[in-house]
């Protein structure tokens, strides 16, 4: 009876289909962890142009829905202005430009979530630093950072989950990650209620445990004020 | 401006960012220049592309504000439904009965871990072998099905943090006035709550609009992404014209519902008349997740 139900999964790769969805999300947490960390850089800045230029990239990329961001990198940039990252078959011109839309939607969610734990950072903190004579250098390295990292991890996992989630709108432009195998598995096989449920589990094992275990490590280091 | 990473610039930092600026404008203008000149390569920068838009009234009548419309009817549709059932199970997940909390939290877990398209995907293949919805109208259906599934469970986290936004002496002076734990719930708890509650409010409706989206790029439902195809097809490939239109009305749509999120906020955080209860904005995101709440309760939030 078992096998009988779970035979027609052979003929689909489900671990392959949620590995690509782990590498996208990995790709583009990398790619977006960097980017994000520059636009905090600039928000954080005491130059006004640089300042402008972060806070108007957030603002804009947060309110343009991902899947718009998603499908402008293949109609937009791919096959309007021929931007192929450097890659020759579709597969993999889409997999780069879904990682690149990732990217410049996520970063901003980045930029703001680094934003904040700076923010949590009393301002009598630096000052006091500056009273014992540190200098600049130390008072961030020493005083600042390690507050602000602390307080940060709690904002970057809800990032980072949303961005697990975020991942399955790639099959809007083709990636062959999970929800475009539950689509494809959707439309041959008559079995709607085991295929959903498999792949909710296998999104469920991604993001709870995440969910779970960095909740507890941002309540281990959390600076009690 | 003294903020917790720089100090008040004096001579040589003012110099300094002089410099950062200039260098940050050439760098700034580089970008822009190039960006500019590749739209040029491809045409994309023809005043043909981008006239329908300005001087052709049927490029509004016809693609945008019909999908305009049909994202803003999804989106309302999907709040109005998930906000009673998130605040149900808001409520249930505070019962003072361990399995009604166990199961409402269950399923709010589940609901808050799953990708919002894989419900909409699952929802649509549903009501094309369950039901006799017609073809036509199953996108709107599955899209707010999906939202309503995903964000009800969000909600309800919403519902519960307003709850216990409140200070403890409402539940006592309700207590010591005789009402029930309905009651308490009905007259003094809720009603409040609703009110500090309306800022995350207004900002997950930011979330379901833009998750109408995906309807139109994976169910064929025909809200505002949806229209760049034919506009594109319609007006000699203008691409990155339509693109440029429906990201700009989606960024003025969504940049008032925050800015209006955000004017609540800090309403509500002034008021007098209130208890200053909020459940702000920013703690969407953290509600949102999966798992436990990881940033810990401000002043203004009692423990669970």
């Amino acid at each position: 009876m078992r096998e009988t139900v779970f035979d027609f999964l052979e003929g689909y790769d489900l671990l392959g289909a949620f590995w690509v969805t782990v590498q996208l999300t990995l790709y583009s947490a990398v790619g977006s962890l960097i980017w994000g960390t520059l636009l905090a850089a600039m928000r954080a800045s005491p130059v006004p142009l640089m300042r402008g230029f972060g806070a108007g990239y957030v603002n804009v990329v947060r309110n343009i829905p991902l899947t718009v961001i998603i499908v402008f990198t293949s109609l937009g940039l791919f096959q309007t202005l021929g931007v192929s990252l450097g890659a020759d078959d579709f597969g993999t011109i889409n997999f780069r430009l879904a990682v690149l839309g990732l990217i410049a939607y996520t970063s901003a969610f980045v930029c703001e979530a680094l934003r904040s734990g700076i923010n949590t950072v009393p301002v009598g903190q630096s000052e006091a630093a500056r009273a014992i004579g540190l200098s600049f250098p130390q008072v961030l390295s020493l005083i600042v950072l390690p507050q602000a990292f602390r307080s940060v991890v709690g904002p970057l996992a809800n990032v980072l989950i949303a961005l697990t989630k975020n991942t399955t709108v790639a099959a809007a432009i083709g990636v062959a990650e999970a929800a475009t195998l539950m689509r494809e598995m959707i439309e041959n096989e008559a079995q709607l209620i085991l295929i959903s449920a498999l792949f909710a589990f296998g999104f469920i094992c991604l993001t709870l445990p995440t969910g779970l275990f960095l909740g507890w490590v941002s309540k281990k280091v959390a600076v009690r004020r | 401006m003294t903020s917790v990473l720089y100090d008040v610039p004096g001579p040589r930092a003012r110099r300094r960012n002089v410099l950062f600026t200039i260098v940050f404008l050439v760098a700034l203008a580089a970008l822009v220049w190039w960006v500019l000149r590749s739209l040029a390569d491809k045409n994309q920068l023809e005043w043909v592309k981008w006239e329908p838009f300005f001087t052709d009234g049927r490029s509004w009548t016809t693609y945008i504000l019909p999908g305009l419309k049909n994202t803003i009817i999804a989106a309302a549709l999907a709040m109005v439904i998930a906000l009673p059932l998130g605040a149900l199970f808001g409520i249930a997940r505070l019962s003072d009965h361990g399995w009604v909390r166990g199961a409402a939290g269950t399923v709010v877990e589940f609901f808050r871990a799953i990708p919002v398209l894989i419900l909409m995907l699952f929802a649509n293949a549903a009501y094309s072998e369950f039901t006799d919805i017609s073809p036509d109208n199953r996108p709107l259906y599955a899209v707010v099905t999906g939202l309503v599934l995903y964000n009800a469970s969000v909600l309800a986290e919403v519902v519960r943090a307003g709850i216990l936004s409140l200070p403890a002496g409402q539940t006592d002076a309700a207590k010591a006035v005789g009402m029930r734990k309905g009651q308490t719930m009905r007259y003094v708890l809720l009603p409040q709550s609703v009110t500090a509650m309306l800022p995350a409010l207004v900002s997950q409706l930011v979330v379901i609009v833009k998750d109408t989206a995906l309807g139109g790029a994976l169910l064929g439902f025909s809200e505002l992404l949806a229209s760049v195809r034919p506009m594109s097809a319609n007006y000699g490939a203008n691409t990155i014209a339509s693109f440029t239109v429906v990201a700009v009305i989606f960024v003025l749509l969504n940049f008032a519902l925050t800015t209006f999120a955000g004017w609540l906020e800090l309403r509500l955080r002034r008021g007098r008349k209130s208890t200053g209860a909020v459940v702000g904005a920013e703690a969407v995101a953290d509600l949102a997740t999966p798992g436990e709440h990881m940033t810990p309760p401000g002043p203004d939030q009692r423990k669970s």
